[in-house]
């Protein structure tokens, strides 16, 4: 199988120029303008966390929240990495919002037939063999565009050269079963904002417990259900009869009396 | 009679007013969208919509389930004439749910996606599935009542004919779908505060379901009792009181091994805002009715009955709101308080059930047993009569 795309975020050698969130606003028609945090008109924004400069965007996990929750299937993961999101099929009840371990998913509140806004991970660019937007425009190379193991080992490589400068951990390697996204950085992941509870934790396993029981809640609970029903209708019915035959009784009795 | 006429305008003029400024925060939802009408954001994008209508309103409707399971399938027939206004005020309950659910979807014109565009890993998808079928259920569970009042014999015998599967399967998909409305939660472990969240959500969700839905077979009863004038199955709304004292007792049993096992109880001491409204829902809706309830004099006092329903009622909907508001705020790091139109629309919504409710009890014979020949019980013949004589012709309001 062809290994997954994926970005790798140097957060050492990121400038804070801004232009990933510009070359991002063009790609995807969004509004011009710098915008500090994620948006429905801002799919990647720079937050600055003590002269850290850290890139937010979608994760694109490799078991996706969004993809799990959603009641309609409006979020796919596509084999090649990208988490897309159909509009078409959505019905607005932010579900994906609420779960999202990223906070990544935003909504046009103000919108009165409002979609979900965020990172499509140039899936139309990848299509073509290109490298996302945001890869391309970067001129640290603080954004790598590559294939997700080949990344890893690249990061690994980095920490390895410099064991200094980076801390050793690759945010996303392990959270939430994996992400696309991959992040580097030389201050703990905690300071910069990053959920660190996650490790592991493979979100749709949680709800996928307490879905997985439903067969046999159905079974069990439709055959006990029918069991008791059936006993006390059945004693009703014997005590009916019993109660018509005494009748029959007496009545008989009366009339052999006369 | 002048009083009466007087109290009478005055609540009219109470539901004229909710109704007036729900249609007009409807108008505003509905032509300047969701960030307009709600204090909704992307940090809270639940509130009292989903908190109250959806949570709260799914489960005050579970007496329809719990006492078609008692009358149908237990077999214990002599709580059947408080089964007709309880399915009555279970139907309304879920298609309000429904009508409240368009109002908080951001596409409502989608919401039929669901039947077709399937997602079986999720919790939503399933309640949709859920709510929908038990919706058509207890339309099909209350339908006799229509037919009756139109004599249409044939569709009621062969909707009495399906009554047991039918109340099978009511009680099936109840168990699936109130279970699930906590489950919903189980996908933000990180994210709930740790006294509500746990992997037991879907139980609890699903006993405190029942409680409260027994506790709004008495609310009902008593209500109606007022309203129209009639006399009150005490005894059998004592029976009631004891299934909810035994519910409780299951829930707190629970609720305490949960915290137990979780190592959870340095929590209850906290000096939080969680944790006073952790105490205020275990306090005023478990501990107090179970103490209550438990004194046969209270549960036999139709006062004191109706002060145990009241505070079960209010304690199952402090713990909803805790749990979809409460107890998301600190992570979520924004504290949210609902825009005034979105409780306009939640009160316009209540209202509209306890207008559908009066004119279906006055038009419709809710309040009368089913004429079943088969549902005859074989002892208490007697009772039947006292039941019969009891006046209960209904006053026109």
């Amino acid at each position: 199988m062809k290994s997954q795309r994926a970005l790798l975020i140097d957060t050492t050698l990121c400038i804070g120029c801004n232009a990933c969130q510009d070359a991002c606003k063009a790609q995807n028609h969004l509004p011009v303008g710098e915008e500090k945090k994620l948006t429905a008109t801002a799919y990647t924004a720079l937050e600055e966390h003590d002269g850290v400069f850290v890139r937010r965007m979608c994760q694109h996990c490799v078991t996706p929240t969004c993809a799990s929750v959603c009641p309609v299937g409006a979020f796919t993961k596509t084999p090649e990495g990208p988490v897309l999101y159909d509009e078409s099929k959505c019905i607005g009840c932010r579900y994906c919002i609420q779960a999202c371990p990223f906070q990544v998913p935003k909504y046009e509140w103000s919108n009165n037939y409002p979609r979900i806004q965020k990172c499509r991970f140039c899936a139309e660019r990848l299509a073509q063999g290109l490298p996302t937007a945001c890869a391309e425009a970067c001129p640290t190379g603080a954004t790598t565009f590559g294939d997700r193991d080949d990344l890893i080992r690249e990061a690994h490589k980095r920490i390895a050269a410099e064991p200094g400068k980076y801390i050793d951990k690759i945010y996303g390697v392990q959270e939430v079963g994996g992400t696309s996204i991959l992040y580097l950085s030389s201050v703990p992941f905690e300071q910069l904002g990053f959920t660190t509870k996650l490790e592991n934790m493979v979100m749709p396993m949680y709800t996928w417990n307490a879905l997985s029981k439903i067969p046999s809640v159905v079974s069990v609970g439709g055959v006990f259900l029918y069991g008791i029903w059936w006993i006390t209708n059945r004693r009703t019915e014997v005590q009916r009869l019993e109660r018509s035959l005494e009748n029959l009784d007496k009545k008989n009795t009366n009339h052999n009396d006369n | 009679m002048k009083r009466k006429l007087q109290s009478l305008t005055f609540w009219k003029i109470v539901a004229g007013i909710i109704i007036a400024s729900g249609l007009y925060a409807t108008y505003i939802r509905f032509t300047q969208g969701l960030g307009a009408s709600t204090h909704l954001s992307d940090q809270f994008p639940w509130g009292l919509w989903i908190g109250f209508d959806i949570l709260c309103g799914v489960g005050l409707a579970a007496g329809g389930f719990t006492l078609a399971a008692i009358v149908h399938i237990f077999n214990i027939k002599r709580f059947e004439p408080i089964l007709r206004p309880t399915i009555l005020t279970a139907f309304l309950g879920y298609v309000l749910v429904i009508v409240a659910l368009l109002f908080d979807l951001g596409r409502p014109l989608q919401i039929w996606h669901a039947i077709i565009m399937w997602n079986p890993h999720s919790v939503m998808f399933e309640v949709a599935w859920c709510v929908m079928l038990y919706t058509t259920v207890l339309a099909l569970e209350f339908s006799p009542v229509v037919l009756e009042k139109f004599n249409l014999t044939r569709p009621l015998k062969i909707i009495k004919r399906m009554t047991a599967p039918l109340i099978i399967l009511g009680v099936l998909l109840s168990t699936l779908h109130q279970s699930s409305l906590g489950s919903l939660y189980l996908i933000v472990p990180e994210k709930l505060y740790a006294l509500w969240y746990t992997p037991y959500l879907p139980v609890f969700f699903y006993v405190s379901a029942i409680s409260v839905g027994c506790a709004m077979v008495i609310m009902e009863s008593f209500l109606s009792s007022k309203a129209f004038k009639k006399g009150l199955e005490m005894n059998l709304l004592t029976e009631i009181g004891r299934i909810i004292v035994v519910m409780l007792a299951v829930l707190l049993t629970m609720k305490l091994m949960d915290l137990s096992n979780r190592e959870a109880f340095p929590l209850l001491l906290l000096p939080r805002w969680e944790t006073y409204m952790y105490w205020l829902e275990i306090g005023v809706g478990i501990i107090a009715p179970l103490v209550l309830l438990s004194i046969p004099k209270v549960r036999q006092n139709s006062t004191g009955l109706f002060a145990g329903a009241l505070l079960v009622i209010i304690g199952f909907v402090v713990n909803r709101l805790n749990i979809s508001i409460t107890g998301m705020e600190a992570w979520a790091k924004v504290s949210y308080f609902p825009s005034w139109m979105e409780i306009a629309i939640t009160l316009m919504i209540v209202t509209t059930g306890f207008v559908v409710f009066s004119l279906a009890a006055r038009y419709l014979p809710v309040f009368k047993h089913g004429a079943d020949p088969k549902a005859a019980r074989p002892h208490g013949f007697e009772e039947e009569l006292l039941y019969l004589s009891q006046s209960r012709h209904v006053e026109v309001v």
